[in-house]
This record gives C-alpha cells, structure tokens and sequence, in this order.
C-alpha cells in the first residue's frame, strides 16, 4: 500500500474496501444460513406458540394444580413433567424422569420471572408468571443434575436449587406402574 | 483549548465518579460470592449493590461519557460554538438529580430489582422515577447534538458533515429511539404499580419492551469508541483514516440494524413466538457487518501510520508502531477483547446455541468483555486524548497511563474468560453465594477465584486511570492547541447525501423497529388475561 497517490491510489483502496465488504457479507449470510438449517433440520426451534395461564389459580384447578405436578408416563410412551416456580423453590424439588426418553417439560411461575437450567445439558428456558414454557427434552444417561434458578427472583434468589434425578428407563416404568405423579422428592 | 472544557469536564469527572463508586461494588461482589469469602450473612446486601452497580455502569456512567464527549466533539469538529450550553447544563443536573433520586432507595434497599427492573418485582418509585430523568437529561443532549448540526448545515450548505460528528448525531438518534423502549415500560407498566395506581403488571410484555433498549444499548455505549477508532487513533499514532465513506457506511449500520434485533434477549421466554425469534436472530447477524467493517478499516489505517514509519512486509510493519503510545496500546487491547467477545455474542446471537449459556455467567462474562473491556478502554483513550485541551495541562507520565492500560487489559482477561469458563458449566447468574462445596460446583470454585482476583486487578487499574486524571490538572500549564481529529487517505470533497444526512435512515430504524416489534408487542398487550400481580421489594 502506498501513501502518497492520486487517483489510482483511491481506487485500489476502494477495491480492497469492496472485496472485505463481500467477504463479511458472505460471513454473515453464512451464518445465518447455518442457523436456519440447523433449526428446521434439527428441529431446534424455540417454543412454537404462546400460552397463557393465570398465575393466581394454579393452585385450584388446571393442569398445575399440586397433584398434578411431577412426571408423568403417557400411554405412548413418552413423559410429561408438569414444574412450578416460586420464590424460592421449584415443586417438585427434585425432578424424576427416564433416561433415553422424549420429555416434555412444561412449567411456569406462580409469582415472579424464574428460570430452569438444567446443568451439564442445553435445557434452559425462562418462567415467566402469566404463560405457560414448554420445552422438549432427553437425557441419554442416567445421573443427577443440578437445577438452579437461573433469573434473579428477589432475595432468595442464591437459595432456589432444584434437581434432576435420571434414572433407567425400566425402572422409571415400574415405578409409574400405578400411575400418578413421580418425582424424586425426599430421595 | 476547549471552549465548553468546564461542560466537558463536569461530565467526563462525574462520569468517571461514578464509575470508580461502581467499579469498588463490582470488586466487592465479586470476592463475597467467591470461594475467598464465606457465605455473606444477607445476600440482601448483595442485590442492593447488585443494582447499583448495574445502574451506575448501565445507564449514568456511559451516558455521561458519550455526552461529554459530544459536545466536545460539536465544538470542535464543526469549529463553531456550542448552540444550548445552558440547556446542556440543565441535562447534566438532569442527571445528577436522577442518579441521585435513584440511589437513595437503592442504598437503603427499597429497589433491590437490579437495573433490569424484573417486573412483577416492583421497588421504589423513587428509582424508576431517577432512571427516567437520568434519560430525559440524555434527550436534551440528543436535541442539542442535532441542533448544532442544523445551525452547520446553515452555514455551510452541502458540504461534508465532519465524520466525528456525523457518527455523534447519529449516535445520540440512536440512543434517543432506543431508550424508548424502557421509557414506555417504565411510564406505562412499571411506574403506575410502583406508585400503586394499579397492582397488576404484565410481565412478558415488559420484557419485550426492556428487549428493545437492551440490547441497542450496548451500540450506544459503543458509538464514542467507534468514533475514537475512526477519528482519534489515526491521527494519535500519526497516520491516517483510510476511509471517511466506509466510516459514515458503519455508523449508519449501527444506526439502522442496531435496533431490531432485541428479541434474541428473549429466545427462551414463553411470551415470545419461534417466528419473532428468529428473525431477529437473523437480523443480530447483521449488526455484525459494520464491527468487521470497522475492523478493516481501522486495521488498514494503523497499518498507514506503521508504513509511515518505515514499517515493512507482509506483518513486518506491526514492530514499526509506535507502541509506547497509549493511544496505540489502547486500540489494540480493545480490539483483541472486541475479538473475543464478538466471538462470543455469535454464540449468543444463535438461539442452538443459546441454550446452553443463557442466563449463565457465559453472558456476564461476555458483556464485561465487550462493555468493560473493548468499549471502556477506548473511553480511558478518550479521555487521555482530551485531558491536556480540557485542564490545558499535560499528562504526568505516559509510562503509568501504559501501566494502567495494560493493568486493565489484563485484569479484564482473567476476570472474565474463567467467566465464561463457569457458564458454560452451567453456572447461573446474579446469585449472593454458592454453595462450593456440592461435589456438582466445586470445579468451579477455582475458575470463579481467578475471577475475583481479576476484578481487583481492574480495580487497582480503574483507581489509577483516577489518580492519572486528578493530578493532571496540577501540572504545568501548556497550549495543546486545537482538538483535531483525523484526516483520511483521500480528501473528502463530496459525499452523496444519504451519506451526509439521516431522514432516510432514521426512517429506515423505525420501519424496522415497528416491523419487527410491533407484532410480539401489540398481540400482547391487546390481551387482557396476561397481566399478574405485583411483588413489591423491601416493603415492610
């Protein structure tokens, strides 16, 4: 590159401008691209619908009523585990499900914005009062992982841990034999 | 010497106050939820200076640099005098008064709701009230930048707007739509129930509107490093900018693609649609392009002022630049942690990957990155730039603004990459303790150390930048002559008009802005079965 030019000068800048322009444009094309294949091929889209609910009747009736919170096996075969936040505890505490399964979690918050983060896995979704989040899930291993709040919910925030126990399949069947709600609570 | 110095000053001295105030909180917490310090006795006491930290860093610190540094920039990139010092003024007491207003409740624990806001939690009045006359002090400046350019434009009809000043408007119009999106949360949600007009709020909605203004926000705090990149560092390291056009192309970029992208705050809520998500997970791809943009431009303007020195070869020429000049130093440092934390927010920006750092420390550490490392290092740039056509006084030493700069660099690294570090093992945020000795956490405790080790490092950086700035003003007095900016490669002699002004622009913000929000805003605020009741804080 040369300083001291006229004309000529201006235009071999402008080129190179034009050249890196493209290749950032290509970059960001790229990207986008990826990540609308990844999220069709892959089916790794965020929750499709918006549901709402009302954070001061969980308690008398609908599906989050406290008898129907847990983990449930459906007849197909699948689970469905039905979770609570409040300041400043999940209910059920202690989250029970099978391993190599396809889980629906569906959750919300009977106060306050919470969120669920199950670590060492990419589930993460927020709670907030007034809607319902659902979110699909599967665990290969069985195991325990750790479930903190993962959004500030006021002075107790450091306090609300939950977990999540994965245990065997057949032992999950068995164990859900006689229906009703399972978690891990107390164990 | 500056004209309006007493203005800049008072900015530029309470914006840097501030800051120290903040950066002692941000040290402290860090070492109370380390494994250095047992359990803290009231995690209570942890959010109050959670949210002052926040508000401090967020919204008084960064507004009062780019202020300052703005009317700084009108005076003395369109040499004429500044139109409204009286009105300028008023914003700055504007602010002081809010900051004020908002600390009071903070400090005694009435709005311990971090600068987030976190509705349905609701604090004092007091706060919300504070954080909005922090803005309106803001707005004054925006109407002011644009005033003076107008009086300009008057007298100088059809020329090139200087590039300093063109990137400030459009800066100040930027910052002025995205605060708009808080405004209306705060003035029609937030601030009814915190005065107990109503007792019910809707949460999501509120998120929505913060998502507006929080993530264009951070292109607000950016917009003086930019135009320092652009306009200050080719002429500190004595070369010069190899492109005005591609500099007003960047700007106008930010300007545009800033704002319609807020949502990808959101990608895990429930009240938000896959569709809204993605798009505006697409769109966040593309305020990528003026950063690489920049990149090259810069890149190829200190690579003119190292061949003006001599400098040679394919990578030979880096040797040849002048590294003992802390201007130099700076734009180097904050390029490798814009680097990094670029790197990151494509991670971010991706709802796949996301999942797996949100809400985490991944995303805490990746803002200090961005904000604490690649932007405020430029305003310590900034402001040592400034400092002799302020005080008229040079600076003490050079070989102790190197040192706090590489102090900052260093500190910045070590508090934030083991940041990242823990996030991604699953670390949540904004908690007053962990329990470190839970077999599932303790592999974090050493990463989360080297953390709070590093926030010192930056406090001890931060308290120096301080001293430097404060015993400037007692040194010998002499003429730094006119403030100057940059002069690019080839002389701008026109420039087309949409590069020269904004009504397209600004236009184009809006429509997108409205494109892309009005849906997710307006399906939920037309519906009434969404709104829950009202936790107030620190009631007793």
């Amino acid at each position: 590159m040369t300083v001291h030019d006229g004309h000529h000068g201006a235009e071999v800048a402008a080129r190179t401008e034009r050249r890196w322009a493209t290749v950032s444009v290509i970059i960001i094309v790229v990207l986008a691209v990826l990540a609308a294949f990844a999220g069709i091929h892959q089916v790794t889209m965020p929750q499709p619908r918006v549901e709402t609910i009302d954070p001061t009747r969980l308690h008398l009736s609908g599906e989050f009523v406290e008898s129907n919170l847990g983990s449930m096996l459906e007849p197909n075969g699948a689970v469905t585990v039905r979770a609570i936040g409040q300041q400043y505890s999940f209910t059920p505490a202690c989250i029970l499900v099978p391993a190599q399964t396809p889980i629906t979690l569906r959750a919300t918050s009977a106060d306050v914005v919470h969120g669920i983060l199950v670590q060492g896995t990419n589930v993460n979704t927020m709670l907030v009062p007034g809607y319902v989040s659902e979110q699909l899930m599967r665990f290969e291993k069985p195991g325990d992982h750790l479930m903190p709040c993962q959004e500030f919910c006021s002075f107790g925030h450091e306090g609300m841990w939950g977990k999540v126990k994965v245990i065997e399949k057949a032992e999950f069947a068995s164990r859900a034999k006689n229906g009703g709600r399972l978690s891990c609570v107390g164990e | 010497m500056l004209v309006n110095r007493k203005l800049v000053l008072a900015h530029f001295w309470l914006a840097f106050a501030v800051f120290g105030f903040a950066l002692f909180l941000g040290a402290w917490q860090m070492f109370v939820r380390s494994p250095l310090y047992t359990w803290i006795s009231n995690p209570e006491w942890y959010y109050r200076s959670l949210t002052a930290h926040g508000t401090v860093m967020g919204y008084v610190f960064p507004t009062l640099v780019a202020m300052g540094f703005g009317y700084a920039i009108s005076e003395s990139a369109l040499k004429q005098p500044l139109v409204g010092v009286r009105w300028a003024w008023t914003g700055f007491w504007l602010i002081v008064a809010g900051s004020v207003m908002a600390m009071v409740p903070v400090a005694l624990g009435r709005a311990s709701v971090l600068y987030t806001f976190y509705p349905p939690l609701i604090g004092s009045a007091f706060y919300y009230i504070g954080v909005v006359l922090v803005v309106v002090g803001s707005w004054i400046w925006v109407a002011l930048m644009s005033i003076n350019l107008r009086v300009w434009r008057r007298e100088h009809p059809g020329e090139p707007v200087p590039l300093a000043m063109f990137a400030n408007v459009a800066g100040s119009y930027l910052w002025a739509w995205t605060a708009v999106g808080a405004a209306l949360e705060l003035l029609l949600q937030i601030i009814p129930v915190a005065l107990g007009w109503r007792t019910t709020i809707d949460a999501g909605l509120a998120r929505v509107f913060f998502s507006w203004t929080l993530h264009a926000i951070v292109y607000f705090w950016l917009m003086p490093t930019y135009i320092a990149y652009y306009t200050i560092v080719p002429r500190a390291i004595g070369g010069r900018l190899y492109s005005d056009t591609m500099g007003r192309i960047a700007f106008i970029l930010f300007l545009v693609v800033a704002m319609p992208i807020g949502i990808h705050h959101t990608f895990a809520d429930p009240q938000v649609g896959a569709g809204f998500k993605f798009i505006h997970s697409a769109f966040t791809a593309l305020v990528a392009l003026p950063t690489l943009l920049t990149v090259f431009t810069i890149c190829a303007s200190v690579e003119i002022a190292a061949r003006l020195r001599g400098g040679r070869g394919p990578f030979g020429w880096i040797a040849a630049l002048p590294w003992d000049n802390p201007i130099m130093l700076a734009v180097a440092f904050s390029f490798v942690l814009l680097g990094f934390g670029g790197a990151g927010g494509l991670i971010n920006m991706s709802y796949q990957l996301d999942t797996t750092i949100h809400n985490t420390q991944w995303i805490t550490g990746h803002f200090h990155l961005i904000f604490g490392g690649a932007i405020v290092i430029m305003y310590f740039a900034i402001a040592y730039d400034l400092w002799p056509h302020l005080t008229g006084r040079a600076l003490p030493t050079l070989s102790l603004v190197r040192a706090q700069l590489w102090l900052w660099f260093v500190g910045m690294i070590v508090t934030t990459f083991p940041w990242h570090w823990v996030g991604i093992l699953g670390m949540p945020r904004r908690m007053a303790y962990y329990d470190y000795s839970d077999p599932a956490i303790s592999p974090q405790a050493f990463s989360v150390t080297l953390s709070a080790i590093g926030a010192f490092v930056l406090l001890i950086s931060g308290l120096l930048f301080l001293y430097i700035l404060a015993t400037a003003h007692r040194q010998p007095a002499t003429d730094a002559g006119a403030y100057r900016f940059s002069v690019p490669v080839h002389p701008v002699r026109t420039v087309p008009l949409a590069l020269n002004s904004y009504a397209i622009w600004v236009a184009l913000m809006i429509g997108l802005t409205i494109t892309n929000y009005a849906y997710p805003i307006l399906t939920l605020a037309a519906r009434s079965d969404t709104s829950v009741p009202a936790v107030y804080v620190g009631a007793q």
